[in-house]
């Protein structure tokens, strides 16, 4: 679905003639291969490349150095830009500034308007788009009065509509309460499993990248880690070397075991940390 | 609440006045306000004050409604009414001093304040009955022929959608900097005119460069969803004439036609 090898970006700062002042390595030979129907995270603290990865991926950036399939469209390519962007839609961070339309389905209609899609199917797909994200009740309200998170299901609705093969969010919760941020992460996997859309989900929330199946860990623009959450957070020191948190319950079950307590390592969630603390010391 | 502003007076109802194709309105609303220079005695101004109340009558919108569309101009209408009544010449009907009121003041003062207040209320009869979103859709469709003579109809529709979009956002925008600045000692209720205008400088500095970020991002976005112009572009609600839509523009033709020609008969007979 996406595949990449040694991928490379540089922003390039210039001054007020045009001469160069500085390089900035965004991203330096990354290799990735991300099959159908997987959910991937990218976990990386601020400045580590991977919102960059997502406009390479977009087409929205031309890489600088290596190359870039999504799809089996090469991403360096003019003429592929559209059939990308169909196959791999992106959602980006701030709900507000993504939505076009001041009436939801125009919104979500937006997208298959610029495929050219004829009339009959644009209205079927928003309607199955809407459903798909549960917002089916806030067809014809202004996106103005919706909440943050029903703001981001819309943004994924229109991208839904446009019957992309792959998903990208770029950090898609980050601005978004609580209970707004499991609303979206809920209809991401259900996406997932129900529709086998790839999901390449960029995001620092460490809670969020529990339930994925892969998960990439950038810094410095390379890839420093991958692999299943329990493999990734069963080496808390080297998660932690890259600035990043632990889940919450993989966090306490690591300083307990630093204290002495013997427990498992890799821990993911609440009920795992029960489980395996009640099998230790519960009989006691 | 600031985000509970709607642009425009849009009065929702289900009259057939509201659910004519906006191209017929906007035709409607033009050829209204060109007919109201094509006649030139007071017969005009009754078939004319006649259609627009039938008109009204159709469209279910309350007269009360209307007249608020009349509060902004109230001052040109009586700065009109009042200039045309003191500085026309022609037959004095009235003499104080240096204030001379001549018949010929009187009548153009009242033909000009009936103008204006027609004009006024026409067009605001077509916003009040058409959405923000239906005007621009029937301007990118109305105007599509403007094309070939390089008038960019999609770009200037889609920028206006873009902009009723985010009006009320940047307005709620406007809102947190003020108080953010509030918050932290500035004061924009008191002081001259002059002083108040300054304090507002600052809020205005934040305001732009947020707004500059958002279009960015939105651009981006628009990218991403394969936003390239209107080329190859279809529409999820594409303007349909109906029958409705036939009839009222023959009755446009006629009203038009009879405007004009009765005109030319008061005026062979006065």
């Amino acid at each position: 679905m996406i595949k990449a090898s040694k991928l490379a970006y540089e922003y390039i700062r210039r001054d007020e003639e045009g001469n160069v002042e500085g390089i900035v390595r965004a991203i330096d030979g990354i290799d990735l291969d991300i099959k159908k129907g997987d959910f991937v995270a990218i976990l990386g603290h601020n400045g580590s490349g991977k919102s960059t990865v997502a406009k390479e991926i977009n087409a929205i950036l031309e890489p600088t150095e290596g190359v870039l399939f999504v799809n089996g469209f090469d991403t360096s390519k003019e003429e592929n830009i559209w059939n990308i962007r169909q196959s791999a839609g992106m959602v980006f961070q701030n709900p507000d500034n993504q939505l076009v339309a001041s009436v939801v389905e125009e919104d979500v209609a937006f997208g298959p308007e610029n495929l050219g899609v004829p009339t009959d199917d644009i209205i079927k797909r928003v309607a199955f788009a809407l459903e798909k994200v549960g917002m089916t009740a806030y067809r014809t309200s202004s996106p103005n009065h919706l909440s943050g998170g029903q703001k981001q299901r819309i943004a994924i609705a229109g991208i839904l509509a446009m019957k992309p093969k792959c998903i990208v969010l770029d950090e898609p919760t980050a601005m978004l309460d609580p209970n707004g941020r499991k609303e979206v992460i809920a209809t991401i996997h259900e996406l997932n499993k129900k529709e086998g859309i790839t999901i390449l989900l960029i995001t620092h929330y460490m809670d969020e990248v529990v339930d994925c199946d892969k998960v990439i860990v950038m810094d410095n623009g390379k890839i420093v880690m991958h692999g299943t959450p329990r493999e990734i957070f069963s080496r808390p020191e080297e998660v932690k070397k890259h600035k990043l948190d632990l889940p919450q319950a993989t966090e306490l079950a690591y300083e307990l075991r630093k204290d002495g307590l013997d427990l498992p390592e890799g821990v993911l969630s609440v009920n795992e940390f029960v489980d395996a603390f009640v099998s230790e010391y519960g009989k006691k | 609440m600031l985000r509970d502003i709607t642009l425009g007076q849009y009065y929702p109802s289900q009259s057939v006045i509201h659910r004519l194709d906006p191209r017929v309105k906007l035709t409607a609303t033009l050829l209204f306000i060109v007919s109201m220079f094509l006649f030139h005695t007071f017969v005009g101004y009754i078939i004319a004050g006649i259609c627009l109340a039938t008109v009204i009558i159709i469209s279910k919108v309350p007269f009360k409604f209307m007249m608020k569309g009349l509060k902004t101009i109230w001052f040109l209408l009586i700065f009109t009414m009042f200039f045309n009544i003191f500085l026309t010449s022609g037959t004095p009907v009235f003499q104080w001093r240096f204030i001379t009121v001549t018949k010929e003041g009187l009548t153009t003062a009242a033909f000009m304040g009936l103008r204006l207040f027609f004009l006024i209320i026409g067009s605001s009869l077509m916003t009040l009955t058409t959405t923000p979103n239906q005007l621009t859709s029937g301007m990118e469709t109305g105007l599509r022929w403007m094309k070939k003579i390089h008038v960019p109809v999609h770009e200037i529709s889609m920028m206006m959608s873009i902009a009723l979009r985010f009006i009320p956002i940047l307005m709620e925008e406007t809102d947190r900097i003020m108080k953010a600045q509030q918050a932290r000692g500035a004061d924009f209720e008191e002081g001259k005119f002059m002083d108040r205008i300054k304090a507002l400088v600052p809020v205005f500095v934040p305001l732009f460069v947020s707004a500059f970020r958002r279009a960015n991002e939105l651009a981006m976005a628009m990218e991403a969803r394969c936003y390239h112009g209107d080329e190859g572009r279809t529409s999820m609600k594409p303007l349909r004439y109906a029958r409705r839509d036939g009839i009222a523009y023959l009755l446009l033709l006629l009203y038009i036609v009879v405007i004009v020609a009765t005109d030319r008969v008061v005026l062979g007979l006065l």
